[in-house]
């Protein structure tokens, strides 16, 4: 897959080390970091971790006087929490809009909702809507930063981010390191994310899905397409599963749950195939007894509960990284 | 209304030729222009160095006037049109209400004239309302004051095998033609751009090439079976140019039109998300560009269409699933010709003549248009600089939107002046006070 370069990338610098980093304006795919830059990230969410890791009171004062305005046009439970809860841990104003209730559902459009926080003075906006793109849209009519926290069937970068922060953790450095992405791949917004930030960190991504769940034009993607799920396993270090909706059903996507789960769910007899210190991901929320069984989800080498606690880190330092640009405060 | 001398102006970009217009006709030409006595009186326009074609015919616009007048009015769309060169085109019917009865279609056909800048042409529904449910009374609409003879559903595909089996023959009656808009609907469901590399990297919703191919497929097997005559709008894609080949091969009576945006932009324009790049059929590929350009230039594609489709700001501002597909063409239609046929030699004057003008109206049933530039013939005609170079604005064209996909690119030809049967509806490329 070529990257896509978007426009709103223009960097703010920041130098860490030697050779300076230069972080996008905005993040609204995982294609936006270049390995140095992810690197930076996920190294900047150690330090974070460290940090706080002695602290009675679990927060820093670096986005003291910052907003950071939460935009979530879909509901999502757990990202809206993790991305309050990580600006409130580094000491932002947290505004949170969600789209029911608000002028949203009252027919007010995406610009004009972007021409209010403008107005507000947001100096970074999270974002989360169904359609593809819109995050994108609104760096354009914005200041402040955007980051994408899911859109649509597009992308959603910072899953991604945490995926790798835990993946690393596990495994260590990534490179050549086989990582099997299973499930809806093509109305997966986590599928496209990992598949640009992992092969970007040098992973060797294997899709596995129905054909039925894989775009046209995959083939231009870094990655290996199976659709032999027990062939992939095999002494793979990591299996990452996918959310699969039952709903797909009724596109004709494939026949029954059943048959879907026989195929490409995780139990333990295909959780045994991977390599011996592999680990299971899954970015929830689960279907279980779907794409993954019960035993397998809360079993060894399980991390899906860890995935959540680094999400909060990981969505730290993006906000610190994308706003200390224009500040002096360091990470104390 | 005095007689014109248009002088050592290029019919066709050839040999510069005197051209006299009198009550609506060319009267003469060279030699016995100047020396007919109506041109001592004679308006005289130096047209040294420009290009003489016959006004130019759209056989797709949209109008959107009864319903959408916010968007465009005939008086807004016609003033664009004559700015584009035209001096006929046909309004596509999805409005509101829907011209699917003699009397929408007769309103528009008279807004049409009372605007005069223009010849509008309405085009009537196939099915009541476009719901591809039942056949709207065809043969009113035919025997109107608007004597319309092409049909079409366009936004819609008339899917249903049998409904466009009974339109295609019933048509026949009075020399119809079915436009239609071919697209699978079960294949496109929820579709936002071309179906491939590009849709899948943006999680976009794809629209399979396949969707057009084989309805066009399909069509050209009814047209042939009840031995009617097919239009086919807006075609998009490399496939659906062997389909339409093998179909015109086998003898079957199917045009096609294709229309300047796909002449010139790809599928990449979706990166960014900027709604002014969404449009139905969607922008495909390069190598279906490609295909597209020679099919025209070989006459596998018989004509260029603009799908003029002016959308207010609210409409095309906001997320890319939730806006309106379309984009403006008639004031950008012969510039891209320009610039991805004739520029490139793969058309000469005389062959954007025929897919701009002489095809179209042809095609619509027009006897008063797409004539030869010659004596005694209507005097329907533009009058093009072919060195000028313009940008494109969309702030500035006459459509009250201002969805132009070309936005900020520098085109190539300017239209100077055009004539609706002998009068100027515009000069030194404005329009003239009529």
């Amino acid at each position: 897959m070529t990257t896509a370069i978007h426009p709103a990338t223009a960097a703010g610098p920041v130098t860490h080390g030697p050779t300076p980093i230069r972080m996008p304006r905005h993040l609204l795919s995982a294609a936006d970091l270049n390995r140095s830059t992810a690197e930076h990230v996920l190294s900047t969410a150690e330090r974070i971790e460290q940090a706080i890791a002695g602290r009675e009171v679990r927060k820093l004062p670096t986005l003291r006087g910052r907003t950071v305005v939460n935009l979530f046009f879909e509901d999502s439970t757990r990202t809206r929490i993790s991305f309050e809860l990580a600006a409130k841990r580094l000491s932002a104003d947290v505004i949170t809009f969600s789209a029911k209730g608000s002028s949203v559902s009252k027919g007010e459009s995406l610009k004009d909702t972007a021409w209010t926080l403008q107005a507000m003075g947001a100096d970074a906006v999270v974002c989360r809507h169904s359609s593809s793109g819109a995050p994108h849209q609104l760096s354009a009519w914005v200041d402040g930063h955007v980051i994408n926290a899911g859109d649509g069937t597009h992308e959603h970068p910072t899953q991604a981010l945490l995926d790798a922060y835990t993946l690393r953790r596990h495994l260590g450095s990534l490179d050549g390191r086989r990582i099997v992405v299973v499930g809806d791949v093509l109305h997966s917004r986590v599928a496209r994310s990992n598949v640009l930030l992992l092969s970007t960190l040098g992973a060797e991504v294997t899709l596995v899905a129905p054909p039925t769940l894989l775009p046209v034009g995959v083939d231009a993607w870094p990655v290996t397409v199976s659709y032999d799920l027990d062939a992939a396993l095999a002494g793979a270090d990591a299996v990452m599963m996918l959310r699969v909706q039952r709903e797909r059903m009724s596109g004709a996507f494939f026949p029954t749950a059943r048959e879907y789960s026989r195929s490409y769910g995780l139990d333990e007899r295909r959780r045994a195939l991977i390599a011996p210190h592999g680990i299971v991901l899954h970015p929830g929320p689960m279907n279980r007894g779907m794409e993954i069984t019960p035993q397998v989800a809360d079993g060894a080498g399980s991390v899906i509960v860890e995935q959540v606690a680094n999400g909060v880190t990981v969505r730290m330092a993006v906000l610190y990284l994308l706003l200390s640009g224009e500040m002096s405060g360091g990470l104390a | 209304m005095t007689a014109v001398l248009i002088r050592g102006g290029a019919p066709y970009g050839e040999a510069p030729l005197d051209l006299l217009l009198d009550g609506g006709v060319i009267v003469a030409t060279g030699g016995e222009a100047t020396a007919d006595e109506r041109s001592v009186d004679a308006e005289i326009v130096d047209a040294t160095g420009l290009v003489v074609l016959p006004g130019l015919v759209d056989l797709h616009t949209h109008l959107r006037e009864p319903g959408r007048e916010d968007a465009e009015t005939v008086e807004t769309g016609s003033a664009a049109a004559a700015l584009g060169g035209y001096t006929a085109v046909f309004a596509m019917p999805n409005t509101d209400p829907t011209a699917d009865t003699a009397g929408v279609v007769e309103q528009v056909y008279r807004l049409g004239r009372d605007v005069g800048l223009v010849d509008v042409f309405p085009i009537g529904a196939v099915t009541v309302g476009r719901k591809g449910e039942r056949l709207a009374e065809l043969a009113a609409m035919a025997n109107s004051a608007a004597r319309v003879r092409v049909f079409s559903d366009d936004g819609d595909c008339v899917s249903d095998a049998l409904l466009m089996r009974r339109a295609l023959e019933y048509v026949k009656a009075f020399g119809g033609v079915i436009a239609q808009h071919a697209q699978e609907p079960r294949l496109t469901q929820g579709a936002q751009m071309h179906e491939g590399e590009v849709s899948a990297r943006l999680g976009l919703t794809g629209w399979p090439a396949v969707a057009e191919e084989a309805i066009i497929a399909r069509d050209c097997l009814l047209t042939d079976h009840v031995g009617s005559r097919l239009h086919v709008c807006h075609l998009s894609t490399a496939g659906s140019v062997d389909v339409l080949a093998a179909a015109k091969v086998r003898g079957t009576a199917v045009t096609a039109e294709v229309t300047p945006h796909h002449l010139l932009l790809t599928d990449e324009r979706a990166v960014g998300y900027d709604p002014v790049f969404k449009v139905n059929p969607p922008l495909r590929t390069a190598a279906d560009v490609t295909a597209l350009r020679q099919a025209l230039a070989d006459g596998v594609i018989d004509i260029v269409a603009t799908d003029h489709a002016p959308h207010a700001s609210q409409d095309k501002e906001t997320e890319w699933d939730n806006a309106s597909p379309g984009m403006l063409g008639l004031q950008t239609a012969l510039s891209v010709v320009i610039e991805t046929m004739l520029l490139p030699g793969l058309l000469d004057w005389r062959g954007v003549a025929r897919v701009m003008s002489e095809a179209p109206a042809r095609i619509g049933g027009l006897v008063e248009h797409g004539r030869p530039v010659a004596a005694g013939e209507p005097a329907n005609l533009v009058l093009i600089d072919p060195t000028a170079r313009w940008t494109v604005s969309g702030a500035s064209l006459a459509s009250l939107s201002a969805n132009t996909p070309f936005e900020g690119m520098e085109l190539p030809g300017r239209v100077v002046a055009t004539y609706l049967r002998g009068r100027r509806t515009v000069s030194a490329g404005a329009l003239a006070g009529v």
